[in-house]
């Protein structure tokens, strides 16, 4: 989508955007930066290779470092970058390899975006050069993160980056306030909302225009009540799993929570790609927020003494009262992933595995992103911990370390993990589920509806 | 005529060329005007007709699938809701703007220096990208960071784009925001036509400045108003990028517009077929109206000023 277009000029971009999709879409970004040089697969002469990533930092700037890393090292054979900012790179990747155009190297969330690359053939299977070339690379990443890269019991992408739980943020001061601890268990929580509505502090920030935002609280609630199954099942294409007991009683006390005003006024408005739900937590206006790890650093940058003064509590999602599931569990990006074009020439993958064998998760880049505040996807983070001298920063991460390695199910958020199809449907639904515009069954049922595809 | 007569230079021709030898070089230069809308208009129009017709994902092989798509989509009980609401936008931002940019353009069409000064800002948020505009509004109306509560206005800290009615509201008071100076510019050219003449004769009949406005200037802008009415409403139909910013088709479904539904069919859920075929169904629906509104206008253009 290019925003500086009228949208009567759009007409017969939009009209057309169903068919060229993938012709179209080539001007149809919003401007990408490029590194110098051609950007399609197929154009890299000799064994160059091409890899888009995301823009963002600190996150921007660890991958341009790696990939500096990898180039000063093979003059010969270099990576030739192009990045985007999150949602630009959703639509684009897609009608990029859906055209052919991709690049060598894609990034990703792995599960149901990997698996429908995997379904048209456009990932090469690396299970064989990943478990017997790269044993020791392998060894050392979290084994949890590899499920979503797995298909048909295939590894079609390597694990990389960071693990992001979600995390249960908390205001250290607004529990002062009203005289209360923070909560223990899913009654607590609900014994609060009118506590902290009295003193007119909300009890939960939410950017609920995000509509993923919603979903996090669904992931937990339906894993603390029915068990890490249930989800399990959905995800596995069994019939009518959304309509499971323990399903439906989670979406009911979901909407018992919304009814009670648990959320901040106006939430159905408010975007997190904006951070007004962090800002609102940090600035005194709600009193909990359910979100990411990934929020950390701009709470710490943006949020005044929020973090550097001590007010900010985080936990993992209490229990519910009588629920199955275990309270060690946790959801959200178990890593992110890299894959290589099957489009891509011999030399072209060459180059590519070896930036992923050398340069994704070699020692500089671990050191980087656990000064950065994330931990990485690997073992050896936890010997870097000792290395931090700030001591929230120290705290933080050795709580986000011990969440993400004893987590008895880390499963990854329901709309990485599922089809693009399913995805888009179950994001509608609990739009108009925190809307209270329909009831649990209804959810289920139009759930159902579109289980397996 | 004698076969002598002196060559005519080519753009002062009085009489439409009607010989065949004639239009040759004429015909030669409508070609790459033809060329671009064969490849951006007809092209695309046929691959969306086609893609209508098939399942695509977006990445791997195309199958055919028959009728599947089109009789899915309309008995998917998501279209009529798509289809009330874009003409819930179309006819209320129609009902806001006609009036709104009629007033103005005859206002503007005075000759006074205030009035270009004013015309001049009346028009800048026409030169501001859609896109813009909807973070710059999506920023003022924020229930807790917004324009009411940072000026402690009450009755401004509203849910603005949480709540349905409140949010087909925001998006109609937008687009007319945006699109009012484009139809009072087209207003004001239309009224500048307007013999004076007619005023001065009116004038000396007795006829005041109002029964002058619905006498004179509404009668005589009636193709102005055709033409501005049909780039409203079949611009409407378009609308993506400024809903699509400003409340992504939310809050729940409120705002969902056929373009918006097309968009999350084909680009979100990697459904290209149903996609496809909410496209068709824009064009036609488009091609509809458009020729709706030319009936209402009359079947002639031809321009009313003359004889008048």
């Amino acid at each position: 989508m290019d925003p500086n277009t009228t949208s009567r000029r759009t007409f017969l971009g939009l009209v057309g955007g169903g068919a060229l999709a993938a012709g179209l879409a080539a001007c149809g970004s919003s401007g990408p930066t490029t590194t110098p040089g051609s950007t399609t697969a197929a154009g890299g002469a000799g064994g160059g290779a091409t890899y888009w990533f995301l823009t963002g930092q600190p996150q921007q700037a660890i991958r341009e470092a790696q990939v500096k890393r990898f180039n000063d090292a093979n003059p010969d054979t270099k990576i030739k970058t192009t990045q985007f900012q999150n949602d630009a790179f959703k639509q684009k990747i897609k009608t990029a390899i859906g055209a052919g155009q991709g690049p060598t190297l894609i990034w990703g969330w792995g599960g149901g975006g990997l698996k429908a690359y995997v379904e048209a053939g456009q990932v090469e299977d690396l299970t064989d050069w990943f478990n017997k070339e790269q044993a020791d690379l392998k060894d050392s990443i979290f084994p949890s993160a590899f499920t979503a890269a797995t298909v048909n019991g295939k590894l079609y992408a390597v694990p990389g980056e960071t693990v992001t739980p979600i995390v249960l943020f908390y205001d250290k001061r607004a529990f002062d306030k009203i005289g209360a601890q923070p909560p223990q268990s899913w009654g607590d929580i609900m014994d609060l909302v009118p506590k902290f509505n009295e003193k007119g502090i909300a009890p939960f920030s939410l950017g609920g225009q995000s509509r993923w935002t919603n979903m996090m609280w669904l992931e937990f609630l339906f894993d603390r009540i029915g068990g890490a199954e249930v989800f399990q099942n959905i995800f596995d294409g069994k019939k009518d799993g959304w309509s499971d007991p323990s399903a439906i009683k989670a979406l009911e006390e979901m909407q018992k929570l919304i009814k009670a005003n648990g959320f901040v006024k106006g939430f159905s408005s408010i975007t997190a790609d904006s951070n007004a739900d962090q800002a609102l937590l940090y600035t005194g206006k709600a009193a909990m927020m359910l979100h990411g790890a990934w929020t950390y650093g701009n709470m710490k940058a943006s949020g005044g003494d929020f973090v550097t003064g001590g007010h900010m509590g985080y936990m993992n999602f209490p229990p519910v009262d009588g629920g199955k599931g275990d309270p060690s569990d946790t959801v959200g990006n178990p890593g992110q992933y890299m894959s290589i074009s099957a489009k891509a020439t011999d030399a072209e993958k060459e180059t590519a595995k070896k930036f992923i064998a050398n340069n994704t998760l070699d020692d500089a880049t671990v050191e980087a992103w656990v000064k950065s505040g994330n931990i990485p996807v690997v073992k050896s983070a936890k010997d870097k911990l000792s290395s931090i001298t700030d001591k929230n920063d120290s705290a933080w991460l050795n709580f986000v370390y011990d969440t993400a390695a004893n987590a008895k199910n880390f499963a990854q958020s329901w709309d990485q993990a599922l089809s693009p199809t399913q995805a888009e449907t179950l994001l509608d639904n609990i739009a108009k589920l925190f809307q209270l515009s329909i009831s649990p069954q209804q959810f289920a049922t139009n759930m159902n509806a579109v289980i397996g595809q | 005529m004698t076969s002598a007569a002196p060559p005519v230079p080519p753009g002062t021709v009085s009489k439409p060329a009607s010989g065949v030898g004639r239009s040759g070089p004429v015909a030669w230069m409508v070609l790459p005007a033809l060329l671009l809308f064969i490849v951006f208009g007809v092209v695309p129009l046929v691959g969306v007709l086609v893609l209508s017709f098939t399942r695509w994902d977006g990445l791997g092989a195309i199958h055919a699938a028959g009728l599947s798509n089109w009789t899915s989509v309309l008995r998917d009980p998501q279209l009529p809701h798509s289809i009330l609401v874009t003409f819930e936008i179309m006819i209320l931002s129609w009902v806001v703007q006609t009036p709104m940019s009629l007033l103005l353009g005859t206002f503007l069409a005075g000759r006074q220096r205030y009035r270009a000064f004013l015309a001049v800002l009346y028009f800048i948020p026409l030169l501001l990208s859609s896109a813009a505009i909807a973070i710059t509004y999506k920023a003022l109306l924020d229930p807790n960071f917004g324009l009411g509560p940072g000026l402690k206005l009450d009755f401004l800290t509203q849910d603005w784009l949480g709540r349905s009615d409140l949010a087909i509201a925001v998006v109609i008071f937008i687009v007319s925001w945006q699109f009012i100076p484009f139809h009072s510019l087209i207003y004001q050219g239309g009224v500048r036509q307007i013999p004076t003449t007619m005023y001065e004769a009116a004038s000396i009949d007795g006829a005041g400045r109002i029964r002058q406005f619905f006498s004179i200037t509404v009668p005589q802008l009636k193709y102005t108003i055709i033409t501005s009415s049909t780039l409203m409403v079949v611009g409407s139909l378009t609308f993506f990028d400024l809903i699509f910013v400003l409340t992504a088709g939310g809050p729940g479904d409120a705002t969902r517009v056929l373009a918006l539904d097309m968009y999350q069919r084909g680009f979100m859920s990697n459904r290209m077929g149903p996609a496809s075929v909410i496209a068709a169904l824009i064009v036609l629906l488009g091609l509809a109206l458009a020729l709706l509104l030319r009936r209402l206008g009359g079947s002639t253009t031809a321009s009313q000023q003359e004889g008048a």
